[in-house]
């Protein structure tokens, strides 16, 4: 597997192959007639540290990817290793061992919390299972937690209908980092938010980051937001990783088509600022019966792009030092233009780059 | 102004807590309809539980069976006598005290099976689940009273005990339903998936998280419950075969009075108004629980 592996020992996170398939069943027996593949081989390293961003439209896989590494739903196949330990293969107690070092943050505010249960006893709850606080020392705990969050330690009596999106995602935080994690999977933490509330929780998050030593995989599908926050970017489309690459690289040179499409979309805060888009066609195909070939080709406006998509899986490769997209249209690729001919393939590999996908 | 934002931020901070129930039992209150329900069953139960107080004779005494019987209201016997000159207000009011009793216990009973049968079939799911409720369905087939009458019929001189373990067994399939359909959707719930990132098990889960997210739901299935079982208890004693002479109930009060119902109207009149009544007033309490706990 081609992947960064830069270090092996400073990746904290490294996923293999990972795959996620949801049966589709039909019938008075349940028969099985399909399978929704959410998450279609998926390899990625997340070293210690550093903030991964993982973004795609909704329904692209980014979710089931997060909560698949934490085992909250089970892969198909595939190997996922936290610190060297293989977790697909932990019993029932090493795994809530390692829910100590690994933890969520949640999209919803509203339907993350409790409502029978009061703030802190929301945050306490960790705190009890772990064993790691009780009495008065989990309430002095609670009350830091809240703090360092930037809630008052007074809410820890109120319930969750008390407060707003904002605070509530913040209680989601401090829960998170009740058991004193090393790894965090922000699922969408800022998507039901308001724009100015986001920039706030994106801060804490932030703060949290430097002081905790925390690592982060930030599922978003604004990529605004993960351009401030990531160090590296992972770009999914239909259950696959179709783009990984330092932020900087990322939005200064999109090679994949979907990237280029999805970087022409963010607004930009200038009215003089003409910006072409590049329009995608159609809308993304069932994750139950994917394309052939390259699961883009019926969306894509590469200019090369013919018969050879079709037939061939692109594989996820380095074009440029450590910048890894899967299209065997952008050059270099691995995949011959003699293997394309042979798959129908008419137009060479060529460098494509429109203006419109270029981030300042 | 600053200044004001400050201050009532400050009283927020220092307001008591308020739980979801707390809101809850605020907003029925609020509603006239409710607090009236609330007043009236609170009386009903005050009487019933007082009964050896307030009732001026023996319920099952028969003072003069000839001289006595069939006499209407009066002021020494306002709601009047039965055909074994017993008097009919004490007999309600005893009356009262069983049908309550019967109602309340069975649907414990019922609450029981039902909330346990619901969470451990929406919780396993899967196969599981698929067979518990085939078998619900197949108990859900059988008419409920058809049940009952099949069962009391064939076992005559059945005690109360007996009586209040077949109304609750019988009780329970609507509301274990119900149940698995709740903790269906809160399995699902963010909050739930957050309890199991943080390594909680499955207990903690359904006992912290699950089973307080049914309350609702469950105290105003169970508030529906104890009308229907009273209607229920009323219907069978009716028919002979519910709570058995000399005990009173308000079901088997009007059956004693039912050979001549045209003469002796006060026998079915005043336990009849007092069970819609009863009935009524739990209805509306019912509803309004549902109407201040489910809607969000």
């Amino acid at each position: 597997m081609n992947v960064p592996v830069a270090n092996e020992s400073a990746q904290l996170l490294s996923v293999r192959n990972l795959r996620k398939e949801f049966p589709i069943r039909k019938g008075v027996l349940s028969r099985q007639v399909g399978a929704v593949k959410a998450v279609n081989d998926v390899s990625f390293d997340v070293a210690r540290g550093e903030t991964l961003g993982v973004v795609g439209e909704s329904g692209c896989g980014k979710t089931t990817t997060g909560r698949t590494i934490l085992r909250l739903i089970e892969p198909t196949s595939g190997e996922i290793r936290f610190e060297g330990r293989d977790v697909r293969s932990m019993s029932t107690s090493q795994l809530r061992k390692l829910r100590r070092d690994m933890q969520i943050i949640f999209q919803d505010p509203v339907s993350s919390l409790n409502p029978r249960m009061t703030i802190g006893a929301i945050i306490r709850e960790g705190l009890t299972i772990h064993k790691l606080a009780e009495g008065a020392a989990a309430d002095a705990r609670v009350s830091r937690l809240l703090q360092e969050v930037g809630l008052r330690p007074e809410y820890a009596n109120r319930y969750p209908h008390e407060f707003s999106g904002g605070q509530r995602q913040r209680i989601g935080i401090a829960r998170a980092l009740s058991v004193d994690p090393k790894f965090i999977v922000c699922d969408e933490p800022v998507s039901a938010l308001d724009v100015s509330v986001q920039a706030q929780v994106i801060n804490l998050l932030e703060d949290l980051q430097r002081e905790h030593n925390l690592t982060y995989m930030f599922i978003a599908h604004d990529l605004s937001v993960v351009e401030h926050i990531a160090d590296r970017v992972a770009v999914m489309y239909l259950g696959k990783v179709v783009e990984l690459a330092t932020a900087e690289d990322l939005y200064r040179e999109p090679l994949m088509p979907y990237t280029q499409a999805l970087l022409s979309a963010v607004p930009v805060a200038d009215p003089k600022a003409r910006k072409e888009r590049i329009i995608l066609q159609g809308d993304v195909p069932s994750p139950a019966n994917p394309p052939s070939g390259c699961v883009f080709h019926p969306r894509c406006h590469h200019p090369s792009k013919d018969a050879a998509c079709t037939a061939i899986v692109p594989p996820l490769e380095e074009k440029t030092p450590g910048h890894f997209a899967a299209c065997i249209k952008q050059s270099p690729t691995t995949v011959s233009w003699e293997q394309q001919k042979n798959a129908g393939g008419v137009n060479p590999p060529e460098r494509y780059l429109p203006l419109a996908a270029v981030h300042a | 102004m600053p200044g004001q934002t400050q201050d009532s931020a400050a009283t927020s901070v220092a307001r008591p807590r308020e739980s979801p129930l707390a809101i809850g039992v605020r907003r029925i209150l609020r509603k006239p309809s409710s607090r009236v329900a609330l007043f009236v069953l609170g009386v009903i139960v005050l009487v019933g539980i007082l009964a050896p107080l307030i009732a001026p004779y023996d319920p099952a005494a028969q003072p003069d069976i000839v001289a006595l019987k069939d006499l209407p209201p009066s002021l020494a016997h306002p709601f009047g006598t039965d055909p074994y000159s017993r008097d009919v207000l004490s007999r309600v009011i005893y009356g009262a005290r069983l049908s309550l009793m019967i109602g309340v216990l069975a649907t414990i009973v019922s609450l029981t099976l039902g909330v346990a049968y619901g969470a451990i079939s929406g919780y396993a799911g899967g196969v599981v689940d698929a067979l518990m409720m085939r078998l619900l369905d197949a108990f859900l087939s059988i008419p409920r009273l058809l049940l009952l009458l099949g069962v009391l019929v064939a076992w005559p001189r059945l005690s109360i005990g007996a009586l209040v373990l077949f109304l609750g067994l019988t009780g329970w399939f609507g509301l274990s339903r119900i149940v698995r359909g709740q903790v269906l959707a809160l399995k699902h719930a963010e909050f739930v998936t957050a309890a199991r990132a943080l390594g909680a098990s499955r207990r903690r889960i359904l006992g912290r998280h699950v089973l307080p997210n049914l309350v609702s739901p469950i105290v105003v299935a169970a508030t529906l419950g104890v009308a229907h079982v009273i209607v229920l208890e009323a219907g069978l004693s009716y028919l002979g075969i519910g709570v058995p002479q000399p005990l009173a109930s308000w079901g088997n009060i009007i059956q004693d009075g039912s050979d001549q119902i045209a003469t002796l109207w006060w026998m079915a009149l005043f336990p009849g108004l007092l069970m819609v009544l009863t009935v009524m007033m739990l209805n509306i309490l019912g509803e309004a629980l549902r109407d201040a706990y489910e809607r969000r």
